[in-house]
C-alpha cells in the first residue's frame, strides 16, 4: 500500500494525462455531483457533501476540505460505457444499390476518476450483459478496453445507499486499476492507494510513492469501517427470491402501482440496467440510419408485440422491474442486478423506495400466510 | 415529378406557431418542396389549388360554429388528416374558456361584444372528425414535423414515442429539478417531444406536450404538495396550453373541487 499526499493529487492525473487518458470524475453542476471531463483536483467538488433522501438530492457544503466527501449522483459511469445514444449503422445510396457504413467508436481512452465500489460491481454486471452473452457488444467491448479506473473506497455512507447488504461495498474488490482511501484527520489529509492491475501498477511506479505507514493503512480501514457503519438503508435478501418468484399477484403491486408514475427515472439512473431500443430514421435525400437509445421497462412501447403492449398497467411495469432486479438476473447473469447504489431511491420524482417495497411485500406475504 | 403528394396546411383557432415551424425548417424546407406539392398553405404562398388533398396538417381548435363546418370540408378534401400542436389536439389554451361563462369574457375583452360570434367551448379537432395522427407541442418540435412527414412519404410509422419528458430529461444527463432542486415539474406526466428544454435551463417542464402514456397527474400531485404547491397552484399547472387532454383536464377538476372545500 503506497502514501499518497492531498498536495500530490495532480501528479496522479498529471500521471494518467500523460499517458494518454482523458479524465472523467466528479465535478459539481446544476446543484449536483455528476460526472464529467476534468483536467485537475480544481474541478473536483472539494469541500462538498451530498444529502440524500427518497426523491430529494441536496448538495451540502462540508467543514472539511476533502476531495471524496459525497458518495453517488444522477449520473452513472454507464453514461461512457454504453452511451444514451448511439449510432449502430448508417445507409447510403449508391448508383448500383446501397452501402452499410458503421461509424467507428471514439477512440478516447478515458480514466475514471472516483468509481464506488457499488459502481464497479455495475460495470462488472454490465460487463457480463454486453460481453459474455451470446450477442457480443462490440462498441462497449472497445470502450471497455480502453479505460482506465481508478477507485474510491467510501468514507462515508449516503441516505440511500445499502451495498453493504447488497455486498458490494464500501470496500472495492477488485475491478479497478487504483484505488484510493480517503483519509483526513486534524492534521493530515492523504490517500492510501493500491494498484489491481499491471496498468495501475504501472503508474504507481511512475509515481514513485512511498509506503503507507501501518497506523496509515489502520485509518484508512478505519474510514471504510466508518462508511459501513452509515448505511442509510439495508435490503434484506435472505429469501427474496423464492418469495419475487411466488407473488406474481396481490393488492402490493397494485398498491406501489397506484404510487408509481411509470416515468422511468429509475431504470435510467440505475448501474445495471442494460435496456435498449432501435429507432430506424429514413431521410428525404435517401439516407438511413438506425439509432440505438437507453430504453426502459417503464416504457409502454417496451413490452410491445404483435397486436399492442403486454404490460398496460405500471403494477405490472414495477413488478417486472423489481423481480427483474433481485430476482430473475440471478437465474440470467448469475448475481443480483441490484448492487445497494440508492440512485433509483434518490431520483424517483415520487420517492418509491426498493428496499420499502422489497421489505413491504415481504410483510404482506407474510401477512397472507397467516391469515 | 406528377406523382407527389399534394399538402395542404390549414388554420383555425391558434397561434400560427405550428404552422411557422415548417417555414422555420431552413436547409430541409427545400428538400420538403421538391418531395411534396404545396397546394394550399395561406402562410406561405399565394398559390391555392383546390382539394382533394393527399395530407393536411391542421393547426388550431374549433372555436366557432363556422370552423365546426369548414373542418368538416377539410376532412372530405383529405385523404390524411394530421392534427398539430396543442390547439388541435387538445383545445388549447383559448380552451380555459370551457370553464368560465363565456359571455363575461367577451364583455371583458372586446369594445362592442355584439360582433362576436364563437362558441363557448375551444374543442381539439379529433372531437370532430377522424384524424390519421396526432403532433403534439405547444408549439410542436420542427424535427417531429419533418419526421412525421417522411414517414408518412416513407410509409413507415413516425419515430415521435409517447414516454415521459423524464426519459429525455435523463438520456440528456440533465439534473432532476424535482428531486435536486425541489422544483415543481411536470416532466414525469408529460409526453417526450421537446427535447426536455425547460430542465435542461433549470426549470420545470410546463407539460406543452401534453399527457404522457400512463400518465398519472393525481400521484404527481401528492408529491408537488409536498413540495409546497397548493391547490389553486395545481389547478393553474395542468390547466394551460393541454388543460383539455384528458388526464390534465381530470386531475384540474379535482384539484379545484378540492380548493373549494378548503375555501380558498
Ligand atoms: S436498483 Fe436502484 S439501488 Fe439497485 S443498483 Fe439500480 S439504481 Fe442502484
Ligand atoms: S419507481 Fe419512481 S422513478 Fe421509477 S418509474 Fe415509478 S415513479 Fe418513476
Ligand atoms: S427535471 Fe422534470 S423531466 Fe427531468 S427527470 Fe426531473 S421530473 Fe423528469
Amino acid at each position: 500500500m503506497k502514501r499518497l499526499g492531498r498536495a500530490e493529487f495532480d501528479r496522479l492525473l498529471n500521471a494518467l494525462t500523460e499517458v494518454g487518458y482523458e479524465l472523467i470524475g466528479p465535478v459539481m453542476r446544476d446543484g449536483a455531483i455528476l460526472y464529467d471531463s476534468i483536467a485537475g483536483v480544481r474541478d473536483l467538488p472539494v469541500g462538498w457533501t451530498d444529502a440524500q433522501e427518497a426523491g430529494q438530492y441536496r448538495i451540502q457544503r462540508r467543514d472539511d476540505q476533502a476531495l471524496f466527501g459525497y458518495v453517488v449522483g444522477p449520473h452513472s459511469w454507464k453514461r461512457f460505457l454504453f452511451p444514451p445514444n448511439q449510432t449502430v449503422f448508417s445507409a447510403r445510396r449508391t448508383d448500383d444499390g446501397f452501402v452499410l457504413e458503421t461509424p467507428p467508436v471514439d477512440g478516447v481512452r478515458r480514466a475514471l476518476i472516483g468509481v464506488r465500489a457499488c459502481e464497479l460491481e455495475a460495470i462488472r454486471i454490465q460487463d457480463r450483459v454486453f460481453l459474455e452473452g451470446p450477442y457480443l457488444d462490440t462498441a462497449y467491448q472497445q470502450r471497455r478496453a480502453m479505460l482506465f479506473v481508478v477507485a474510491v473506497n467510501c468514507g462515508q455512507a449516503g441516505g440511500t445507499c445499502f451495498c453493504a447488504s447488497m455486498k458490494t461495498g464500501p470496500k472495492a474488490h477488485g475491478g479497478y486499476d487504483l484505488a484510493l482511501t480517503e483519509v483526513l484527520d486534524a492534521d493530515e489529509h492523504y490517500f492510501t492507494v493500491d494498484a489491481g492491475s499491471p496498468a495501475g501498477k504501472e503508474v504507481l511506479d511512475r509515481l514513485d510513492l512511498p509506503e503507507a505507514s501501518g497506523a496509515e493503512c489502520d485509518a484508512a480501514a478505519a474510514a471504510v469501517a466508518r462508511a459501513e457503519s452509515q448505511m442509510g438503508r439495508s435490503l434484506d435478501t435472505d429469501g427474496l427470491k423464492p418469495l419475487l418468484d411466488r407473488v406474481l399477484d396481490g393488492r402490493h403491486w397494485e398498491a406501489v402501482g397506484q404510487r408509481c408514475l411509470s416515468c422511468a427515472n429509475c431504470t435510467l439512473v440505475c448501474p445495471t440496467c442494460f435496456c435498449s431500443t432501435v429507432e430506424d430514421i429514413t431521410e428525404l435525400d435517401g439516407g438511413a440510419r438506425r439509432e440505438r437509445r437507453w430504453d426502459s421497462c417503464f416504457d409502454g412501447e417496451f413490452s410491445y408485440v404483435a397486436g399492442g403492449s403486454i404490460r398496460q398497467s405500471t403494477a405490472s411495469r414495477y413488478r417486472q422491474w423489481l423481480t427483474h432486479k433481485l430476482s430473475s438476473w440471478h437465474d440470467q447473469f448469475g448475481s443480483s442486478g441490484c448492487v445497494g447504489c440508492g440512485r433509483c431511491i434518490t431520483w424517483c420524482p415520487v420517492g418509491i423506495d426498493i428496499t420499502q417495497e422489497a421489505a413491504a411485500l415481504r410483510v404482506a406475504d407474510a401477512a397472507e400466510h397467516d391469515g | 415529378m406528377p406523382d407527389r403528394p399534394k399538402l395542404a396546411v390549414w388554420k383555425f383557432a391558434s397561434c400560427d406557431g405550428c404552422q411557422l415551424s415548417l417555414l422555420d425548417c431552413e436547409d430541409q424546407l427545400l428538400a420538403v418542396a421538391d418531395a411534396v406539392e404545396i397546394a394550399y398553405f395561406p402562410e406561405a404562398t399565394r398559390v391555392m389549388q383546390p382539394g382533394p388533398y393527399d395530407v393536411s396538417l391542421v393547426e388550431g381548435s374549433i372555436t366557432t360554429a363556422e370552423d365546426a363546418e369548414r373542418i368538416q370540408r377539410v376532412r372530405s378534401e383529405s385523404r390524411v388528416l394530421i392534427t398539430l400542436g396543442a390547439c388541435a389536439t387538445a383545445g388549447g389554451i383559448q380552451s380555459l374558456r370551457n370553464h368560465a361563462e363565456i359571455a363575461d369574457y367577451v364583455r371583458l375583452v372586446y369594445a362592442r361584444p355584439e360582433y362576436i360570434e364563437t362558441l363557448s367551448t375551444s374543442t381539439p379537432i379529433t372531437d370532430h372528425v377522424k384524424v390519421d395522427f396526432e403532433l403534439r407541442g405547444c408549439p410542436i418540435d420542427k424535427g417531429q414535423l419533418l419526421e412525421v412527414l417522411i414517414a408518412h412519404l416513407h410509409r413507415r410509422r413516425p419515430n415521435t414515442p409517447n414516454h415521459s419528458v423524464c426519459q429525455t430529461c435523463k438520456r440528456a444527463g440533465h439534473v432532476c429539478v424535482m428531486v435536486a432542486h425541489g422544483t415543481p415539474c411536470l416532466g414525469p406526466v408529460t409526453h417526450a417531444g421537446c427535447g426536455a428544454l425547460c430542465p435542461g435551463y433549470n426549470r420545470g417542464c410546463y407539460g406543452c406536450f401534453g399527457p404522457a402514456d400512463r400518465a398519472k397527474p393525481a400521484a404527481l400531485s401528492t408529491r408537488l404538495r409536498e413540495l409546497g404547491m397548493s391547490d389553486p397552484e395545481l389547478v393553474r399547472l395542468y390547466r394551460s396550453f393541454n388543460g383539455q387532454a384528458e388526464e390534465f383536464r381530470v386531475e384540474s377538476e379535482a384539484r379545484e373541487v378540492q380548493s373549494g372545500a378548503q375555501g380558498n
